[in-house]
């Protein structure tokens, strides 16, 4: 009988680990709280930097963990610590016996509405990256306009902001809003786009060729500075207000849609289950890692694990790295 | 009219919707390596003319962006090409600044 | 615009405001400016409502005016503070409702400062007593005037004489709310709707039957900014950020502005003026100004006290536009009569701005 593995959370890391430790001789055992599997990145159109269909990623993954054991709409009650392992007790009344416990819980996406000053969900034209990647997905969405003449983006949404507890930089939403700016002036080839940026920050793999093809053919305004304030004119188009930091003076601009660029942050259940595994959460939030070169997938614990963002902000190709490396570590933690 | 010893200030807000961007348009058209300009401020850094006339290619791209008139700050450049020596981005700054000056001299605005 | 979203924001600033027993801190310069507002928030709070409101004539100004425009220290305004707090204690009193918001914020800022550095609330509690010889209670509650008239709105709707609808259209009257930014900027939690979507006056205008302008310069300063007017060389930054304003709301034709602030409302209508006069240009009908009501006088007009009992005349700002809209009775010969029906004299009128 093949040795479980308990896998908490069935985005990217979640399944990914569990195809490794599949093929590595496992049974993997992966809890999710939703319906569907694939967590955030399901819900995303297409990837950068190659524009690959997300759904090409989740049919990848569903099927290559098909011999995994998949609880969905399913959370955890208790996880008690027994001598050399785990005992998980599932909300479906399942109890499982684990020695080694992969957490692969992700991250939760910053509520926009908190970011008051920008009315989401007050003003009638302003939506958030993820409404968008899901109209990209075919989902509709009356709040985006049939022809607009000019679109924001507004980059870092409660991330780098201390004022919404979010010190960190959410790291994949400035190539995002790249990538939705570029997929936008496609669609609405007459649209004059802004991002609104505090730092530009592209560090992977061509991010920098796709902003200059955003630049040079496409032809988006790149604005240095955080936008302060959004309202809406007689006629429901939005004024936008920031500065422009690089001219040393305020600048507004009238915008028929604007997509807010909401961050990555830090579950809100990630103390409840460090207080039951009794690992820590960080300073920003997120779980602790053992530190943050060496060893960011493995916790103070023996046993326990960490995969993708549950740990800190990730990009997919760093998730899944992560999540290979979990499973060849745990296959070595089963294997002394 | 009265005297009240005070009136409305001009007010120093760039409006983009009010920004004229012809020249701008036309630039871009000849140049479209313009656009590419990620104000990085080599060419400002490394100008013979910067620091004793304000000439600077970075504002120079900036100011056109915001609909506003850059021949003062042109008739600054001495086209020695230091500045398209350290564009990272490579763009040929002096052909642009050539291409600007025959906009500028096609229009009659120079 | 979403109206539902801006609800969803409004639950999460409410605050508990007693139904009773106030201590009443009245503003140093509303009585010159709207010189009949403080008295009709006492006759509307006590005679209206019943409700117990101290009008205690020992307290004084809160030094918020001269706190922002430098003459003095945060720790005197602070000991100002708290010879106000003593005074209110001495009456037996624990909910202090302000009636001015520069106060208001000052209040607040004082409060909160000491439960950050209660060292320094010690030095005030010893400079007060070396000054005169005063101990005081922190209040329980502090409220700003007009959150006491929003939570008695419905109330006063119920009370009314007049709805704030154009009479000849059968319309709702379109009006700007202006909360002033020392009502919740410093402190969103301490204001009805928080900072960015403030209900204080809003909610009382949609419940007299009125519109509510959101226009995009809504949350903009009124113009006076303490510095900003008092030194004649900045004043320029005053009347431009009051222009901004107007220029904003002009295309929304609204039909009158209601004010929460002593110095809001003064701007506002004073320098629609000023305007007139550099630019040619007036934002109301046929050449008036918007009418600019504080809430006492807007809640007045409903509940039909006389205009002129309640200071209208002294406006720079025409408001018989507003009134003949709504439908209120009033006698144009008794506009320039005082108290004692005797005449107070009449302004010289604007080149542009119609007056009369």
């Amino acid at each position: 009988m093949k040795e479980n593995v308990v896998i908490i959370g069935g985005g990217v890391a979640g399944l990914e680990a569990a195809r490794q430790l599949l093929s590595l001789g496992y049974m993997p055992i992966v809890v999710e709280r939703k319906k569907s599997l694939g967590g955030h990145v399901a819900q995303w159109n297409r990837l950068f930097p190659d524009m690959t269909p997300t759904k090409d990623l989740m049919e990848r993954l569903i099927a290559d963990t098909a011999q995994a054991n998949i609880f969905t709409e399913t959370g955890i009650r208790f996880i008690n610590r027994l001598k050399d392992g785990y005992n998980v007790m599932l909300t479906n009344g399942v109890n499982i016996y684990s020695k080694a416990v992969l957490i692969a819980t992700g991250f939760g996406l910053f509520d926009a509405r908190k970011k008051e000053e920008y009315g989401y969900g007050v003003y009638d034209h302003v939506i958030t990256n993820a409404d968008l990647e899901q109209w990209f997905n075919g989902k509709e969405d009356n709040r985006i306009p049939e022809s607009p003449q000019s679109i924001g983006f507004v980059h870092c949404v409660g991330s780098r902001d201390v004022k919404s507890c979010n010190s960190q930089c959410s790291k994949v939403c400035c190539m995002t809003a790249v990538k939705q700016a570029i997929e936008l002036k496609e669609k609405f080839p007459q649209a004059e786009i802004y991002c609104f940026y505090m730092d530009l920050r592209l560090f992977g793999k061509k991010y920098e060729d796709f902003y200059i093809s955003a630049q040079k053919d496409y032809g988006i305004h790149f604005i240095r500075g955080r936008v302060s304030e959004v309202s809406e004119r007689l006629e429901g188009r939005l004024q936008v207000k920031s500065e422009d930091t690089l001219s040393g003076k305020p600048l507004k601009v009238g915008i028929d849609l604007l997509v807010l660029m909401s961050g990555m942050v830090a579950r809100d259940e990630n103390s409840e289950i460090a207080s039951m595994l009794r690992i820590q959460t960080d300073s920003d939030g997120f779980l602790k890692s053992r530190d943050n070169i060496y060893s960011i997938i493995e916790s103070e614990r023996p046993g326990i694990f960490f995969a993708g963002a549950c740990t800190g902000t990730k990009t997919v190709p760093e998730t899944v790295a992560e999540a290979r490396a979990a499973a060849l570590e745990i296959h070595n933690y089963l294997s002394r | 009219m009265i005297d009240f010893g005070f009136k409305i200030n001009p007010s120093s807000t760039l409006d983009l919707d009010k920004a004229d961007l012809t020249l701008y348009n036309k630039l871009v058209r000849m140049e479209p390596e313009a656009r590419m300009c990620m104000a990085c401020g080599s060419c400002s850094a490394t100008c013979m003319s910067a620091e004793y006339s304000g000439m600077s290619v970075r504002k120079v791209l900036l100011a056109l962006q915001r609909g506003k008139d850059v021949s003062m700050m042109l008739s600054n450049c001495m086209l020695c090409g230091k500045c398209t020596m350290v564009c990272p981005r490579g763009i040929n700054t002096r052909h642009l600044i050539l291409s600007l000056c025959r906009i500028y001299d096609k229009e009659g605005l120079k | 615009m979403i109206h539902q979203g801006k609800k969803v924001i409004w639950s999460d600033y409410q605050k508990e405001i007693p139904d009773d027993h106030w201590f009443y801190a009245r503003s140093c310069i509303r009585q010159n400016f709207f010189p009949a507002s403080e008295k009709y928030f006492l006759k509307i709070t006590k005679e209206l409502l019943g409700k117990a409101i101290c009008d205690n004539e020992h307290h004084t100004t809160c030094g918020g005016i001269a706190y922002h425009s430098d003459t003095i220290p945060q720790e005197t305004a602070m000991t100002i503070i708290a010879r106000q707090f003593a005074i209110m204690t001495e009456a037996g009193y624990e909910n202090l409702v302000v009636s001015c918001i520069t106060s208001f914020g000052n209040y607040n800022e004082t409060i909160e400062t000491w439960r950050e550095f209660p060292e320094l609330e010690a030095k005030i509690r010893e400079n007060l007593w070396k000054a005169c010889r005063r101990e005081f209670k922190i209040p329980k509650y502090v409220a700003h005037a007009s959150d006491l008239i929003y939570r008695f709105r419905n109330e006063i709707a119920e009370k009314a004489r007049y709805n704030l609808i154009d009479r000849h259209t059968g319309q709702p009257l379109k009006i700007v709310e202006h909360i002033g930014c020392h009502y919740s900027k410093m402190f969103p939690h301490k204001g009805f709707g928080g900072a960015e979507y403030p209900c204080v006056l809003s909610g009382m205008v949609e419940s007299w039957g009125g519109q509510i302008i959101d226009y995009p310069e809504r949350r903009h300063c009124c113009g006076y900014g303490f510095r900003q007017y008092h030194v004649k060389a900045n004043r320029g930054y005053s009347l431009s950020n009051t222009y901004k304003k107007f220029e904003s709301m002009e295309p929304y034709h609204p039909d009158a502005i209601i004010t929460n602030c002593p110095g809001c409302p003064y701007f506002l209508d004073r320098w629609q003026y000023v305007i007139s006069e550099q630019t040619g240009k007036t934002y109301g009908q046929n050449g008036y100004g918007i009418p600019v009501l504080t809430y006492e006088e807007l809640a007045g007009l409903v509940l039909g006290y006389d205009p002129w009992d309640l200071g209208l005349q002294i406006h720079q700002v025409a408001v018989e536009p507003l009134l003949d809209k709504i439908g209120i009775e009033y006698d144009p010969e008794a506009k320039y009569l005082g108290v004692n029906k005797e005449d107070i004299l009449r302004p010289e009128l604007p080149t542009n701005l119609k007056c009369h």
